[in-house]
């Protein structure tokens, strides 16, 4: 049986305080309590803060370009299916810079999951305004206040009709909760999206551990994360309440499951040679 | 003997079904075919047409005039009719293009009233035209009745057999009222059927038998014939071809399935490979094999997309930031982009680099004869640790260090032993560092130490001719075969030579062969490159400090022809 312990591993480069410590430690205790190894899941990241957490724990990892982790991740997945492959970004890597390929991944539908530490704030570029800070907030390089919406991943996810989109809180009282969400999401058979909210000690003085406190709550029991539309009609509130949960899942057909060269075994574990490939010459005779 | 056909018309006219039938069936006859195209970017009208030379010796470009002009329309009789050689004829069918013509050049061939006689659909006017070619060179109908039979075998019976009896009418029809054009009938030759290929075919093909299993493009021209080829073998071959959002997703698929234990490829042309660049720097730090083929396009921006150019030399040679290793090859004919794309493979997966194989759409399109491609000594050797050999090992460290700069590249999954990389520099582990002296060892271990013998792999280019040369023309990549046949054109009256380079980065060592010594004795050495500012004579000059005599520059984004191409080097002699 894997412990916590045998997750040990390199001393991060966080700020103290940072919301980034609670996930990592989360996202341990959810692989343990799944008795995953080390050795049977990648983890593929970009660039941020959120994308150094793969080394800190002992994994299988690609730590890519900025934004570019999902195209990573869906190579890595169509390779060799039999791999657990988790993706981890934050929210400027995800939803700013690479934009484009999360709406092709949710669209795709590759056994992959993804989780978005969201802090509404640039961090590693020192508090730039992020895909998910509120319009009119004042940065250094938005002196005249941020201009732009704030994009709501959730909603967007349900439209795009994602196989599973769920919310958390990486404060204090939302760990229990974002634990059994990443176990959900990890066991999932699709594309999952896991929006955790996190604070950032350094750069965002305005949403800070107090301020998701009061705000957030659960999804109620009872609530059916079949229900496409309720799923986005409670998608959309955020202000004085902001419901964390699993918002929807459905359990479409994988991209993996679709292709006819890996429904007997994965890429990987096939012949690395075609033996009969030389007569593909005598086709164009 | 060698005779040229032009087949021109609007685009959807079906003037490629034409071309490439006639091309396959004279290959099959054994005849040594050379075909290019020219089309615009769109679907329907225009104006677009297929060359095709054949030939009883081997032919390697096209030429400036033709001996068969069919026309489909009206502008290809006002367009190609002055390159109309002496003798030649122009088959049209008056009622069709509304105009009867009177000069002796043209031959009236009814087409659309022979299909309607046999009670055929319309369509099939292009079997009309592909018989009446076939009768004017005295062929039979017999190899055009087993394409399409096997072209056709899912439309039945029936549209089979019409096929092949207005294909005779139109041979027919030619026959009984043009029977005095014996000067065009050929002697099929004693030789056996040859292979037809282009160059795009000849890189999909490579790919396949080099073991690529997860091919990741988005569609860009003139290279998505490349990704058909994939996805048309991917059932058989088990091989995933995944259309990506973009470039930059296309490049990151590949490295994410390399890095998954699976050889990896992707395609594109110049602008895409311009969107890929970040992602060729990251193979280039976290030492993962892909394969790009970049298929150019003129440009820039989006340029003449149907068109051919060799702009984007140093595109290639410096796309990515950052300093890490990289092979450039540059084949110059479909059999060389068949075994170049083996190399790329194998090259990239050996030293754990990015290979870029550089074609064109001159290459990717023109289809060449060959008597068949060498399968017998593929360069298929598996540098993966995975399973037993793998979990054999004590321990494990992606970037470890060793005498030739490669370290050990493991699957992931396939044993307890965990693979990191990353884009950062880093460790021996694959984690973040910042430190001086890891920085140097790294760039040291994936460069320096590398280089040597990446530069050991890379050929010598191809000399032809005379050892004492006061000529040399030139070249690398797609011009190799307008250059053979200028070549030898002019070798008759000069002292000449040719030199032809199909692996330009690392540039070639000239202590394997010594081509800037045979250069420096010529009076006259012509480089000739399909672009406007001699980027290989650049490079020539940049790594051996040689400057051409002159050089022949074409950007009009078509492919150089052998007639002009040899006057304007008799230019300059």
């Amino acid at each position: 049986m894997i412990t916590f312990d045998d997750y040990k591993g390199q001393k991060p480069a966080w700020c103290p305080g940072c919301g980034n410590f609670a996930i990592l430690n989360t996202l341990k205790r959810a692989l343990v309590e799944l008795d995953m190894e080390p050795h049977q899941f990648a983890i593929v990241s970009g660039i941020g803060q959120a994308a150094k957490l793969p080394h800190y724990l002992p994994c299988n990892l690609f730590n890519g370009l900025h934004g570019r982790s999902l195209p990573v991740a869906t190579g890595l997945k169509l390779a060799n299916h039999d791999l657990t492959v988790l993706a981890v970004a934050g929210d400027g890597d995800c939803y700013g810079e690479g934009g484009n390929h999360l709406l092709h991944a949710i669209r795709r539908n590759v056994n992959i999951t993804l989780f978005v530490h969201n802090n509404q704030v640039y961090a590693l570029t020192k508090g730039q305004a992020s895909p998910t800070t509120r319009a009119g907030k004042v940065t250094k390089t938005q002196p005249f206040g941020n201009p732009s919406e704030p994009l709501n991943p959730l909603a967007l996810a349900i439209a795009l009709d994602c196989s599973f989109v769920a919310r958390a809180f990486a404060g204090a009282t939302g760990l229990p909760f974002l634990q059994e969400i990443m176990k959900e999401a990890i066991q999932h058979n699709g594309f999952a999206l896991v929006d955790i909210l996190q604070n950032c000690v350094s750069f965002n003085k305005e949403n800070t551990f107090h301020w998701y406190k009061d705000r957030v709550y659960r999804l109620e029991e009872g609530y059916d994360p079949a229900d496409r539309v309720e799923a986005f009609r409670r998608s959309l509130e955020w202000g004085q309440k902001i419901p964390t949960g699993i918002f929807y899942r459905n359990e479409r057909e994988t991209c993996e499951q679709q292709l006819p060269p890996i429904r007997e075994m994965p890429l990987a574990r096939q012949p690395v040679f075609p033996s009969e490939a030389g007569q593909e010459v005598n086709h164009f005779f | 003997m060698e005779y040229t056909i032009r087949v021109g018309g609007e685009a959807g006219q079906g003037l490629q079904s034409i071309g490439s039938v006639l091309a396959k069936i004279l290959s099959r006859y054994g005849f040594h075919v050379f075909t290019h195209q020219d089309y615009m970017s769109r679907i329907r009208g225009g104006h677009n047409f297929y060359q095709i030379r054949f030939a009883d010796s081997p032919v390697t470009a096209s030429r400036d005039q033709v001996d068969v002009l069919l026309a489909l329309d009206m502008d290809t009789i006002e367009f190609h009719r002055q390159d109309l050689h002496a003798g030649g004829r122009i088959v049209y069918d008056a009622v069709s293009l509304g105009t009867k013509f009177s000069g002796q050049e043209f031959l009236d061939i009814p087409l659309a009233r022979i299909t309607e006689e046999k009670g055929a659909d319309q369509i099939m006017v292009n079997s009309v035209a592909v018989g009446a070619i076939l009768g004017l060179f005295g062929l039979d109908i017999e190899q055009f009745a087993v394409i399409i039979k096997s072209t056709m075998s899912d439309k039945g019976e029936g549209v089979i057999a019409t096929n092949i009896t207005v294909a005779q009418a139109g041979m027919d029809f030619v026959e009984q009222n043009y029977p005095d054009l014996d000067s065009f009938k050929v002697v099929k030759p004693k030789t056996k059927g040859q292979m037809l290929i282009n160059g795009n075919q000849a890189i999909g093909l490579g790919a396949l038998v080099s073991g690529c299993k997860f091919f990741a493009a988005y569609p860009m021209s003139p290279s998505t014939s490349i990704m058909q080829y994939m996805a048309d073998k991917a059932q058989q071959y088990g091989i995933i071809v995944e259309q990506a959002e973009d470039e930059i997703a296309a490049i990151n698929m590949a490295l994410g399935a390399s890095f998954g234990g699976v050889r990896a490829m992707t395609a594109t042309s110049g602008g895409g490979f311009a969107l890929m660049t970040e992602g060729v720097s990251l193979a280039g730090i976290t030492e993962t094999p892909v394969v790009i083929a970049e298929v150019q396009r003129p440009g820039p921006a989006t340029g003449l997309p149907t068109r051919t150019e060799q702009g984007d030399l140093f595109c290639v040679l410096h796309g990515g930031h950052g300093e890490f290793p990289r092979v450039v090859l540059t084949p110059g004919t479909p059999e060389q982009a068949f075994q170049l794309t083996n190399k790329a493979f194998h090259l990239a997966e050996k030293y754990q680099i990015p290979v870029i194989i550089q074609s064109d759409q001159y290459l990717a399109d023109t289809e060449w004869t060959f008597p068949g491609f060498d399968t017998k000594h593929l360069l298929n050797e598996d540098f993966r640790l995975r399973d037993q050999i793998l979990k054999g090992m004590s321990s494990y460290k992606r970037y470890a260090q060793s005498d030739d700069g490669i370290s050990p590249l493991a699957v992931p999954g396939t044993s307890r032993h965990l693979v990191a990389v990353d884009s950062d520099e880093h460790d021996e582990y694959g984690h973040i560092i910042e430190d001086a002296p890891t920085r140097i060892a790294m760039v040291e271990k994936r460069l320096h130490k590398k280089m040597p013998f990446i530069r050991q792999e890379i050929a010598s280019p191809t000399y032809i001719g005379h050892q004492q040369a006061m000529v040399v023309l030139v070249a690398y990549g797609s011009t190799f075969g307008v250059l053979q046949e200028v070549y030898a054109l002019l070798a008759k009256k000069h002292r000449i030579g040719m030199l032809h380079f199909t692996e330009v980065w690392p540039f070639p060592l000239v202590e394997k062969f010594d081509y800037v010594a045979l250069l420096k004795q010529a009076a006259h050495t012509i480089c000739v490159e399909n672009n406007a500012t001699g980027q290989f004579a650049k490079l020539m000059r940049m790594e051996t400090g040689f400057e051409f005599s002159a050089r022949i520059n074409k950007y009009d984004g078509r492919p150089f022809l052998v007639d002009t191409l040899l006057g304007e080097i008799n230019d300059h002699l």
